[in-house]
């Protein structure tokens, strides 16, 4: 019998195999940053080894930095330790840092791929659940605890048991103004926050083929909101275009014996999933989360279902989600008046999510009492985007474009919503507080999220296009 | 924090909410500390406290009837972010084992490398736990990881879980899982003269 590409991936990098224990998985890429390293590196110290295989390593600072002047020291005296312990420890255990100021740093998940430091085939790992982000290139890529974090820096390796598999097909074409973001919200809403648990996704139809690489990564980036332990890609011409010349991505006689491998990288025909689910792309219209998980979405044309819908043992618990909304079962969004717009995060801040939103709002003004924060993934996100006069129409439509970094995403820097404000964000979390105590945050694409920032309310960006 | 996990006998702190994340647990804010130590106290930390720092009379850390080192919650626990500060939190305020219907899987692991046991029972058993502490917030819990069950005293009833072998020696015994990586070093490092790409 055939394999997925799931188990080609792992099945290769088993080190060591023994009935009763978990595998002891070979990682081939290992991101860290600032948050979750620096008990690892202090475990290293207490047991008095190093980092086993430190060019294996690499480091960026991104959820605690603040978005705007990174020349400057950092403000807050308990970030600014955590980035300097970051430095310190990379220094002394001899891993390559992207720090604050130089021109790689950016977002974790938007960096690897940019930099051709992911590729198809690899084991990636990073402590940061986003880390499924880097499947779309057919790597079996997953997010890890600071023990594990440890783990890797003292073996490059992490032991694991292995998932079941589950394929994901979207079959037929994309409406009109709905993007890969609304693909995955609107999957995650069919199958809820927990519907993906225990398993390895592989996403595939006409639908995800016919995507970007940066789409593809939208996609597999919030396959952790529906639990699962990653979910990828299998990589194609696409894929291989996107990774030439990139800056660490192999050259030469490297390059084409790496290609002749990723060509294999496919769920073979007669490979046997744990579960199937098929979707239909026409199915799909521009979503909104209306709730505190990521599984509280529906159309943006629709009605947050009412309490009747629902079966007796779950109404408590959505109840209080609505109650922490302050919205009504039963009701409908479109026009729900807003108050920010967070356009960023390793989902949605990459070249590509810019242009889009660019193009949308040029020429046009964000209404006058919504505050738009435009968070670009890396410094070299940022650096495309002024280069292509991108920032010139973000200024005149009166969006604030900030400095590379996690941001109001998780809200850890200074890039908070206030308590009680409505934001809609395009990146990957509303639970409460998330985005700051007693904020409260729609999910959506970049599309509708810019469409909010002209009209000020939750709008149908299909009608603005 | 204790690294052995055998047995326990202990009164429950209910939690009964579905899809309890990790940014409840504890939230990104408190996520700057770079030791493992102190979480405890922003445990649920905008569950517990309002924003000028007074404790929520109703919320279940506040109120005195309850106690104990078992933590129940609702299906779906520990979902979202991978902070292990989460296990820290929970492990830092006193719990040793937590209870529901349904662990996120990353937070099943990190609650397991701190020596902290999930255990995963039917939602019927749930149910009576949830009804058990409801009727006697002082009803006691017996967890036996020997044997894998889990039991509520006063009725007696009780369910066994399911736990792998290994991380039930791990957690018996206290060992963790980079000493018996340690252990494969050579193995890894024939692994490596194998590998055909320099990635």
């Amino acid at each position: 019998m055939g394999k997925t590409l799931f188990d080609k991936i792992w099945d290769s990098h088993i080190v060591m195999s023994k009935p009763g224990h978990p595998d002891a998985v070979y990682i081939n890429t290992h991101f860290i940053h600032e948050v979750t390293s620096p008990q690892a590196f202090d475990g290293l110290r207490k047991r008095g080894i190093p980092v086993f295989r430190p060019a294996k390593t690499r480091a960026t600072a991104d959820h605690n930095v603040p978005t705007q002047d990174q020349h400057l020291p950092i403000k807050e005296a308990l970030s600014r330790l955590q980035v300097e312990m970051l430095t310190k420890n990379t220094s002394e255990f001899g891993v390559e840092l992207y720090g604050l100021g130089h021109r790689f740093q950016g977002i974790v998940h938007v960096i690897g791929p940019e930099l051709g430091i992911t590729l198809p085939g690899m084991t990636i790992v990073c402590g940061d659940s986003h880390t499924s982000t880097h499947g779309a290139f057919g790597a079996v890529a997953f997010g890890i605890g600071t023990s594990e974090v440890e783990q890797v820096l003292a073996t490059q390796c992490i032991l694991q048991y292995k998932p079941k598999r589950m394929k994901i097909q979207v079959n037929g074409t994309l409406g009109k103004g709905v993007l890969s973001k609304d693909i995955i919200l609107y999957i995650i809403s069919k199958i809820s926050a927990s519907g993906a648990t225990g398993y390895f996704v592989e996403y595939a139809g006409d639908a995800i083929r016919s995507l970007s690489m940066e789409a593809r990564m939208t996609i597999c980036n919030m396959s952790i909101e529906m639990g699962a332990r990653g979910g990828l890609i299998a990589p194609d011409d696409i894929t291989f275009d996107y990774i030439k010349g990139r800056e660490f991505a192999p050259q030469g006689a490297d390059w084409d014996k790496s290609l002749a491998y990723w060509k294999t990288l496919h769920t073979d025909n007669d490979a046997q999933f744990d579960k199937v689910l098929t979707f239909d792309a026409a199915d799909i219209e521009p979503q909104i989360t209306y709730g505190t998980n990521p599984g509280m979405g529906m159309g943006v044309t629709r009605h947050i279902p009412s309490l009747e819908q629902l079966e007796e043992k779950e109404r408590p618990s959505f109840k209080k989600s609505l109650d922490y909304m302050e919205l009504q079962p039963g009701s409908g969004l479109l026009g729900k008046k807003i108050d920010y717009v967070f356009i960023g995060s390793c989902t949605n801040s990459r070249i590509e999510d810019l242009r889009l939103v660019a193009d949308f709002v040029k020429g046009k003004q964000k209404a006058a009492d919504v505050v738009v924060w435009i968070v670009p993934g890396s410094k070299q996100v940022e650096a495309q985007a002024i280069a292509e006069g991108i920032d010139k129409i973000f200024a005149a439509a009166g969006f604030q474009l900030r400095e590379p970094g996690c941001s109001a995403c998780l809200g850890m820097n200074e890039d908070k919503i206030p308590a009680g404000m409505y934001c809609i964000s395009t990146s990957n979390r509303n639970f409460e507080g998330r985005q700051g105590p007693n904020a409260r945050t729609f999910l959506a694409s970049p599309l509708t999220a810019a469409a909010a920032a002209i009209t000020g309310r939750v709008t149908d960006v299909r009608e603005m296009i | 924090m204790s690294k052995i996990f055998q047995h326990l006998v202990s009164t429950a702190v209910p939690v009964p909410i579905e899809n309890i994340d990790t940014d409840q647990i504890i939230p990104a804010r408190f996520l700057k500390a770079t030791t493992r130590d102190g979480f405890g106290e922003n445990l649920f930390r905008d569950w517990r406290y309002e924003s000028d720092n007074t404790p929520k009379a109703d919320f279940v850390l506040n109120n005195p009837v309850y106690s104990g080192q078992i933590l129940v919650g609702g299906k779906n626990f520990g979902c979202g972010s991978s902070r292990e500060h989460a296990a820290w939190a929970i492990g830092d305020y006193g719990f040793k084992v937590v209870v529901s219907s349904f662990f996120a899987d990353i937070f099943k692991n990190n609650a397991l490398n701190n020596f902290i046991l999930p255990i995963q029972v039917s939602e019927d058993f749930l149910d009576k736990i949830f009804k058990a502490i409801e009727s006697n917030p002082k009803a006691e819990i017996e967890v036996d990881l020997e044997n894998q069950f889990i039991k509520i005293i006063a009725s007696g009833e009780q369910e066994n879980f399911d736990i792998n072998q290994y991380k039930k020696t791990c957690l018996l015994n206290g060992y963790d899982d980079i000493d018996y990586l340690l252990s494969l070093r050579q193995e890894i490092t024939q692994y490596e003269t194998t590998r055909e790409f320099n990635f």
